[in-house]
């Protein structure tokens, strides 16, 4: 943490939110840390994706949340968008659109309003795209990739950006082990250079190897606390009945059927 | 964008510029009276009529309706994020159809004479009865904010009206027929006037689609991360929702109801190339314009002097070329 920053890089305070008639979030306050990666893990239906979007401001919400500092309700569109870099879950359908453009898109919160690509646009979509290892293919068509191709191309877009606080949603869907180990020395890499990585991760031996962990049951928050931390495993243990548990073994963290 | 595909796009619409000139060569020298009308233009003044009012401003008006449905065609698959989207989907092809329908029950079928009178009477309330069913739409789906209730709303007023207008054709039987011929589609009416208006209208709606085009990519993406990209949602798909019903209702009325025009042109240019909505919105419209004078010209051709409804040979040229489009990925989903 760089001493004049904010600390804190997302801040949610007694939030409510509801997805049709169901309230999904209850009375939830949780601070974020800057320059950190945090997961959030918790059951089916917890309420982490719902979660993740209020603090991306991407649905309505009771309460208050604040960005960098910022109240996010009086945070222009645009400031948040060049702030946040947001990757959903099972969104995307452009197949039509080439994985070149498609990481362009995430350059849209940094370009006036129908200017031409810039160089550092240029720069930024092709660095995105090389550190996803999708830059060979940036010429075909999203319809064109596999699964875990894709996800990688919406990796970048989402990289492309080049936002202080990245929230990701299943970051890790479809890729294969060994791209599921370069996004995580990607995210390591992010938060060393001072950017702070938020998300929800369903597969528990990945999220510990984040530098928190937020427990969510029911919509509230059961915990948060270092990943390494016995109470965080309790914890864990604790929301999942028990049905997992939390082994040491090389150096990591693993979590394993409880049988 | 990378080089190549913007090398393709800009290939392909130099491709449909060319071929447009080419077209509009064409359409003024097919007629009843054929060639001859042309080569005597400079001599016989009823050759000279024939060729400057009434070949020109249809050849042109046929491009300039295909433009605005090719148009309206690919913003509606943009923002509906749905490959089957086409530009009636809002209701204005039920609203135009009962507008006229409405109008020729109670005022009949004009007799020839004050015909260029009653025209101008049924552009208007077709256009009307176009922009009335979109506004129904809109009221039944609470705005404009859930696609997916826009889409069904549309589909929800397009039957009820459609019913609406086969029942006044079933009180009226005398009007069947010229009813037909509107909702079959034809350029045969369209002066310099019609010209003038879609023009205004096809320029208006070209700017403004392409104001909003990178809106239409980043829904792409999906909504959540396209807010995510600080874009305003509510405010630009309203404006889009605008947009497709001036692109539609002005073409509607002008040129009555042609299929398959606004469905196809979007896959035919993504079929060749995959760009960003910017260009598509631009190659779309110079597709659809270029499909539409090409089946009016062969429309006109095929059997003269008798004539052809052009919108009989869209429906079975597009259907054809949907089908094959179908056929052609059977491998991977095509997004059809």
């Amino acid at each position: 943490m760089t001493g004049a920053m904010h600390p804190v890089a997302c801040c949610a305070r007694n939030i409510r939110a509801s997805l049709g008639n169901v309230q999904v979030l209850n009375d939830i306050s949780i601070d974020f840390p800057r320059a950190r990666w945090t997961s959030i893990v918790g059951p089916n239906g917890a309420g982490k994706s719902t979660l993740l979007k209020v603090l991306a401001g991407l649905i309505p919400f009771e309460g208050a949340s604040e960005l960098l500092g910022q109240p996010m309700q009086s945070l222009p569109a645009k400031q948040r968008a060049q702030e946040l870099s947001w990757l959903g879950q099972n969104e995307a359908s452009a197949d039509d659109l080439t994985a070149y453009d498609v990481t362009m898109l995430g350059r849209l919160p940094h370009q006036p309003w129908l200017a031409p690509a810039s160089h550092a646009d240029h720069a930024a979509v092709e660095k995105a795209l090389r550190s996803t290892q999708a830059w060979d293919w940036r010429g075909r068509a999203l319809g064109q990739l596999s699964g875990g191709e894709r996800q990688r191309v919406l990796l970048a877009r989402a990289l492309a950006v080049e936002a202080e606080v990245l929230l990701m949603d299943e970051p890790l869907a479809n890729l294969d082990p060994p791209h599921q180990t370069d996004w995580l020395l990607l995210a390591r890499a992010l938060v060393s250079s001072g950017k702070t990585v938020i998300t929800v991760l369903h597969e528990i031996s990945f999220a510990l190897q984040a530098d928190e962990v937020v427990v969510i049951s029911a919509g509230r928050v059961i915990h948060q606390g270092p990943c390494g931390d016995a109470a965080s495993h309790r914890a864990i243990g604790a929301v999942f009945d028990q049905r997992i548990a939390i082994h040491q073994l090389a150096n990591q963290w693993v979590a394993l059927p409880n049988i | 964008m990378n080089s190549v595909a913007s090398g393709k796009a800009g290939l392909l619409a130099a491709l449909l510029l060319a071929m447009s000139c080419g077209l509009l060569l064409m359409g003024v020298t097919v007629g009843s009276t054929g060639f001859e009308s042309v080569s005597n233009m400079q001599r016989d003044p009823q050759a000279m009529l024939i060729v400057w009012d009434i070949r020109l401003p249809r050849t042109l008006g046929a491009w300039l309706a295909g433009a605005l449905l090719g148009l309206a065609g690919a913003v509606a698959q943009g923002l509906f994020r749905n490959p089957l989207a086409d530009p009636y989907l809002l209701g204005s092809a039920s609203g135009a159809s009962l507008g006229v329908a409405l109008a020729m029950a109670l005022f009949g079928v004009s007799p020839l004479a004050t015909q260029w009178v009653a025209k101008l009477g049924l552009t208007g309330v077709a256009f009307i009865g176009a922009v009335a069913a979109v506004l129904l739409t809109l009221a039944l789906a609470k705005g404009v904010q859930h696609t997916l209730r826009l889409l069904l709303a549309g589909v929800v007023v397009g039957v009820v009206l459609g019913a609406v207008t086969s029942l006044i054709l079933l009180l009226t039987p005398e009007i069947m027929q010229a009813m037909q011929a509107f909702m079959l589609g034809t350029t045969a009416f369209v002066g310099w006037a019609a010209c003038a208006v879609m023009a205004v209208a096809f320029v208006a709606s070209l700017i403004a689609a392409w104001l909003m085009s990178h809106v239409l990519d980043g829904l792409a993406l999906g909504e959540s991360t396209a807010q995510s990209l600080g874009l305003q949602l509510p405010l630009m798909r309203a404006a889009l929702v605008a947009v497709i019903a001036l692109a539609t209702g002005t073409a509607v009325a002008q040129t009555g109801l042609i299929a398959f025009v606004g469905l196809a042109a979007p896959h035919l240019v993504r079929s060749v190339v995959k760009t960003t909505h910017g260009r598509l919105i631009v190659l779309s419209s110079l597709t659809g314009a270029v499909l539409l004078v090409a089946a009016d010209i062969l429309a006109r051709w095929l059997m003269a002097p008798q004539e052809l409804p052009v919108g009989v040979l869209t429906a079975v040229l597009g259907g054809g070329y949907l089908l094959w489009l179908m056929h052609r990925h059977t491998g991977r989903g095509p997004g059809l």
